[in-house]
């Protein structure tokens, strides 16, 4: 290590330091409290002094250790591309592994009802990451509104549910179609537009969605909300202790004892198979014409047309078929929470579902799944934290951001890959 | 087979085209040339309707195709080659070919079509799994070009194939364009910027400056052209 890189390694983390005095210093330093009816300025300069100690102490290592070593800024590091390498090789083994131990995980001795409630919301967020994928990954359109289709999924679920009694299985395609026609609604005045133009306005679009839930009294109950929506039953079985006059339940049906626990497993079931369907689906259409179709859009909207690629059918059917599966993993938290309001369906979701998409390398599949597991595990982890959960947050992101700037799995396989012919 | 007359261009205020005329009849091929600005990169994608002509008519065989969407055109048979390659380059060579035979009956023919194009280019058979992006140069333009075959065009629109290619296989790609026209018989509109290499080509020229068809002609009369030797072929330097 020179002397010149150390010297400026040092200047850039007092500089650092000299940021967070001037953003730290006045929130966090100065603070005023009430004593005998009268506002007193109460310095907090110990805080102070060891956020910026902080932020000046960790500028310097992330220079030393990552930004200006003997490698191109952008490239992976040694450990990311080992991680690489060993998901390329030992992939499907992996994803094997994977689906078999979420298929097994209710059953595990330490599967109590905490943890199948935080698989079941890891499922939830998986999903709605694979269905985001579709139109971030695969077609490359910055899509922040994606809550709207979530929302729209959840309340045609329940007003469907609700008001014409119909099953599960006839609302969720429903509240699919429903969350595809809307994405439609949405693809068509954003045709022609890109990148950031786009995240703007499909931003505006998921609060709008949000606003209209919250203003439309008569259908939606405003912020009220809408409550006693039915619980799925397996195959028409309920999960009920004390069943209706006549009805048999799940746990009579097939002689077992009652337990909440059995409807718990049943939802986490219903999302693994939900969330297992968007992958495939999204595996094989990559190989289909539309799906090729997606992915040179995201490359070369121009080379596109040229080939006679029309750009409108195929930003249309990205849209329908992301928001088409927002939807469904909307029904099923809709069924799940029995109760829904505008409050779920804020920015913050929106934001959360493009960050897991984002950092988890774009297009990749599993680097989803390792995201989410990370993202939403540390929420979790820092549940009892409160205060500290969103720095939590931010600060994985940054770190993520910082050691594998294109996402955990940056890199992704080929399409296709097909045995050389001889 | 293509009747281009008295077509205007704009990008918003700014007028690329001034009225261009030309004409490309069955089996020849045409080439276009002029300097950095003249608009010859505007005319193919206003043929292929990428970019819209304000006024103007563009007609093939018959048909006027000047306000059809772009994909429209590609399936009544015209096929371009943009500037600059424009190859999908994160997905795989097989993938770009396959994005090619988009048009044509959705890839039905997908392997006699692509065989077609092997047969041309050798090189694309060894890369089929290889992302677009890590082929070389001229391998880029190979790719570019037979992907645009696999709609199997009837007209193929070529931009600038020799920019940024080392000389050996710009005389490779050359060839190749030779025998599309010949033995395919798909009539070939070619812009370039290395004037001597496509008049040498041609069967007939076109000089276009600054939105205006300058001159035409055979391609040898344009070559041995005092004027076009002193703009376009360094004539004046020997």
């Amino acid at each position: 290590m020179d002397k010149n890189f150390l010297q400026s390694s040092l200047k850039d983390s007092l500089f650092t330091g000299l940021i967070a005095l001037a953003l730290f210093g006045p929130i966090v330093g100065l603070r005023t409290v009430a004593v005998n009816e009268a506002l007193v300025v109460q310095p907090k300069w110990l805080v102070v002094a060891l956020i910026v100690a902080f932020c000046a102490v960790g500028r310097f290592f992330i220079n030393i250790y990552t930004f200006k070593k003997d490698q191109r800024r952008g490239e992976p590091s040694s450990f990311g591309k080992a991680i690489s390498n060993f998901l390329d090789t030992k992939g499907s083994q992996i994803a094997l592994g994977a689906v078999i131990f979420s298929i097994i995980f209710p059953f595990l001795p330490f599967a109590d009802r905490y943890w199948m409630d935080i698989a079941i919301m890891m499922m939830t967020y998986i999903m709605l990451g694979w269905g985001l994928n579709i139109v971030i990954g695969l077609a490359g359109l910055l899509d922040l509104g994606y809550v709207a289709f979530y929302a729209v999924g959840a309340y045609s679920y329940a007003l469907f549910a609700i008001h014409f009694g119909w099953s599960f299985w006839i609302c969720l395609p429903l509240a699919g179609l429903f969350a595809g026609m809307f994405g439609i609604l949405l693809g068509f005045p954003v045709l022609r537009l890109r990148g950031d133009y786009l995240a703007i306005v499909t931003l505006a679009f998921g609060e709008m969605i949000r606003i209209l839930l919250l203003n439309w009294y008569e259908l939606t109950k405003g912020p009220d909300g809408l409550t006693g929506i039915p619980r799925p039953s397996f195959f028409g079985l309920p999960f009920k202790r004390y069943p209706d006059e006549g009805v048999e339940t799940f746990h009579t049906f097939f002689g077992l004892e009652y337990s909440p626990m059995q409807r718990i497993i049943f939802l986490y079931y219903l999302i693994l198979i939900l969330a297992l369907i968007t992958n495939f689906f999204t595996i094989k259409i990559r190989r289909l014409p539309v799906g090729r179709a997606w992915e040179a859009l995201r490359e070369d909207e121009i080379a596109c047309k040229s080939l006679g690629v029309n750009p409108r059918n195929t930003k249309l059917t990205a849209f329908a078929v992301g928001a088409m599966f927002g939807g469904f993993a909307g029904s099923f938290f809709a069924t799940r929470q029995a109760f829904i309001s505008p409050e779920s369906f804020t920015f913050i979701e929106s934001a959360i579902i493009v960050a897991i998409v984002v950092l988890g390398g774009m297009g990749s599949q599993t680097g989803v799944v390792l995201s989410t597991i990370f993202l939403i595990g540390l929420i979790e982890v820092f549940r009892d934290f409160e205060s500290y959960r969103m720095v939590a947050f931010g600060g994985a992101m940054v770190l993520i951001m910082v050691f594998r700037p294109k996402g955990i799995l940056a890199k992704r396989k080929p399409t296709i890959t097909m045995v050389k012919e001889k | 087979m293509l009747n281009i007359s008295k077509v205007e261009t704009f990008y918003g205020n700014i007028q690329a085209l001034r009225g261009v005329d030309v004409k490309v009849n069955d089996g020849e091929i045409v080439a276009l040339i002029g300097s950095n600005g003249a608009g010859k990169s505007t005319l193919l994608m206003t043929i292929s309707g990428v970019n819209k002509a304000a006024t103007g008519e563009i007609v093939f065989d018959k048909k006027d195709i000047s306000n059809l969407p772009p994909h429209d055109i590609v399936n009544l048979g015209i096929s371009q080659v943009p500037e600059g390659r424009r190859i999908f380059s994160r997905l795989t060579v097989e993938d770009n070919l396959r994005l090619g035979a988009s048009v044509n009956q959705k890839g039905k023919n997908f392997d006699q079509d692509a065989k077609e194009v092997y047969d041309l280019f050798p090189v694309l058979k060894d890369r089929l799994l290889q992302r677009g992006g890590t082929l070389s140069g001229g391998e880029q333009q190979m790719l570019a070009i037979g992907r645009a075959m696999m709609a199997r065009p009837r007209m193929l629109l070529l931009d600038e194939p020799s920019l940024g290619i080392a000389p050996k296989l710009v005389n490779q790609i050359f060839a190749s364009i030779k025998n599309i026209n010949k033995e395919k018989g798909v009539t070939v509109f070619l812009v370039e910027q290395n004037a001597k290499k496509a008049l040498e080509l041609a069967d007939r020229g076109y000089v276009l400056v600054n939105g205006n068809i300058n001159l035409e002609g055979s391609g040898k009369d344009l070559l041995n052209n005092p004027d076009v030797q002193a703009a376009y072929l360094e004539g004046g330097k020997k």
